[in-house]
């Protein structure tokens, strides 16, 4: 009990004292993540978009693969990454395992999927209510697209935020592909699972608790979207 | 409404309609679901008159305005625009029964509309103000399109096909359910289509409407054309029983039994 009350202190003055090697975790966790799914949503959103709207073969077989890779457990990820990225490997000339660079490639294959996926399910949605007007109005392809897009804005953002919040969360593949090394790849999750390990409760408790914070922002932010799309009557 | 405000703009040009008119529809025929709903039509859609077209539920007066705009192809049969076999893009505008109204503002969706038509930005903004002016939405301009009310929802799907500047401007009954004011807003404005070139067809259940609106009625039954009369003609002296019946309120089983248009 004891341990616990001196290791919450230490944590709130990790916090409090905006310890540098403390932020500088922190600030590693949210460069790969966000950047992750920047990438992700660069990919997914169009991704989805096509499977949605466009006719074209193997379209049903890349829809189950994109469906299949949204519950692929980080670990089986963070594997394949990493014989990817390893000397041996295909892409190993290119010296990546344990850099951000291959943390941000884990979480980005983690998240499109996520992306894809959701995108594929709002605007087939939407564009079978629009799909009679859009035509009517002679609408091209590209217009069409577009169109569904803004107008999925809402649940495109929601989908994006439910990427982010799975990537800031996930810990198995960024610890296989990045190694949790201390000033280089040292993130928010593997922190707390390594320092969890090695009995030193503060660091990781400190980080648990920027995390708890940045769960609750990011699930605030999803209540004001869907609010606000109510309101508009655009859900 | 000031005058001015009502013109649907400068340039609402008929010149496309050399190349559009007559339309010509022969042996038009749609089957689903193992049953023929629309069946062998054939008529002439000619520029001006205003055309109402009645018959009962499921006599098939949607799928036939569906047909004429292109949007579902037919089982049999050829339709040809001015020699074309399809439209050009914008001489054919649709109101559906049920408006879809995208999820933007009242403005943006004018001015969605402006934009797939071509009309370049610079020239939209004037356009949209015309366009609200037109419907009477000045006020509504910055609400969300989807929290307006019926009445409202119909006018702006009016004024967002005439956006178009169609050649035949396609109506499926735009003021069912609509409040005496609200449908003397929409007949205001098919007036003013017509008035401006544009030929306008309505599906009506409203007998006054069609009174007021409409030149001639396109009377259907069980999928066909069963007379094309003048309105008043076809309100005093319908030539076939099946209209006789319709008009007052009897219902007629249809000789083709297969077909109960309900
Ligand atoms: N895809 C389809 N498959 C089978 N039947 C269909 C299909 N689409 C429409 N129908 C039927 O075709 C008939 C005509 O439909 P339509 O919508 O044209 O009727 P309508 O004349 O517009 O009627 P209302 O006045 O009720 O709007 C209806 O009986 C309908 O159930
Ligand atoms: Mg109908």
């Amino acid at each position: 009990m004891q341990d616990f009350s001196a290791a919450f202190i230490a944590a709130f003055t990790l916090i409090a004292t905006a310890d540098p090697d403390f932020l500088e975790i922190i600030g590693l966790s949210l460069r790969v993540t966000l950047t992750a799914v920047l990438i992700a949503c660069l990919i997914g959103l169009p991704l989805g978009a096509a499977l949605a709207v466009f006719r074209f073969p193997g379209r049903l077989a890349l829809t189950i693969l994109v469906n299949a890779l949204m519950g692929l457990p980080p670990v089986v990820v963070g594997l394949t990454v990493y014989m990817l990225l390893s000397r041996a490997g295909p892409l190993g000339v290119l010296e990546l395992l344990y850099t951000p660079t291959a943390m941000i490639i884990a979480q980005t294959i983690l998240v499109a999927p996520i992306i894809a996926a959701l995108t594929r399910q709002v605007v087939a949605d939407l564009n079978a209510e629009y799909d009679e007007l859009l035509r009517a109005m002679g609408s091209s392809r590209a217009g069409r697209v577009a169109t569904l897009i803004w107008d999925a804005r809402y649940s495109l953002l929601t989908a994006a935020l439910a990427g982010l919040g799975r990537a800031f969360a996930e810990v198995g593949a960024v610890l296989i592909v990045g190694g949790n090394i201390n000033h280089v790849t040292r993130v928010m999750t593997t922190a707390i699972a390594l320092e969890t390990a090695r009995g030193e409760l503060a660091l990781a408790l400190g980080l648990g608790l920027v995390l708890i914070l940045i769960a609750i922002l990011i699930n605030s932010a999803l209540m004001g979207l869907r609010a606000s799309a109510e309101r508009m009557a655009y859900a | 409404m000031p005058e001015a405000a009502l013109a649907l703009a400068p340039s609402v040009a008929l010149t496309g309609d050399d190349r559009f008119w007559p339309v010509e529809i022969n042996g038009l025929t749609y089957a689903a679901g193992g049953k023929v709903l629309v069946d062998g039509l054939n008529f002439r859609i000619v520029q001006g008159p205003v055309t109402a077209i009645m018959g009962p539920n499921g006599a098939g007066k949607s799928i036939t305005l569906r047909l004429i705009a292109g949007l579902i192809a037919p089982s049999a049969g050829t339709m040809s625009y001015g020699g074309a076999s399809m439209p050009g893009a914008n001489q054919i505008a649709v109101v559906f029964q049920r408006p879809v109204l995208l999820r933007r503002s009242v403005a943006a969706n004018l001015d969605h509309a402006l934009k797939t038509y071509g009309v370049d930005r610079d020239q939209r903004r004037d356009r949209v103000k015309a366009l609200l002016a037109l419907g009477q939405l000045e006020d509504l301009a910055r609400q969300p399109a989807r929290v307006l009310s019926g009445g409202e929802q119909q006018r702006l799907a009016l004024v967002r096909a005439l956006a178009a500047e169609p050649c035949l401007l396609l109506l499926d009954e735009p003021t069912a359910s609509l409040d005496p004011q609200a449908t003397a807003a929409i007949e205001g404005l098919i007036a003013r289509a017509k008035a401006d070139g544009i030929k306008v067809m309505l599906i009506t259940h409203d007998r006054g409407q069609a009174q007021r609106v409409a030149d001639d009625v396109l009377f259907m039954h069980a999928g066909r054309i069963v007379e094309q009369t003048p309105t008043d003609r076809f309100f005093d002296r319908p030539q076939s029983p099946e209209a006789a019946a319709y008009n007052d309120g009897r219902l007629l089983l249809p000789s083709n039994a297969s077909n109960s248009g309900s």
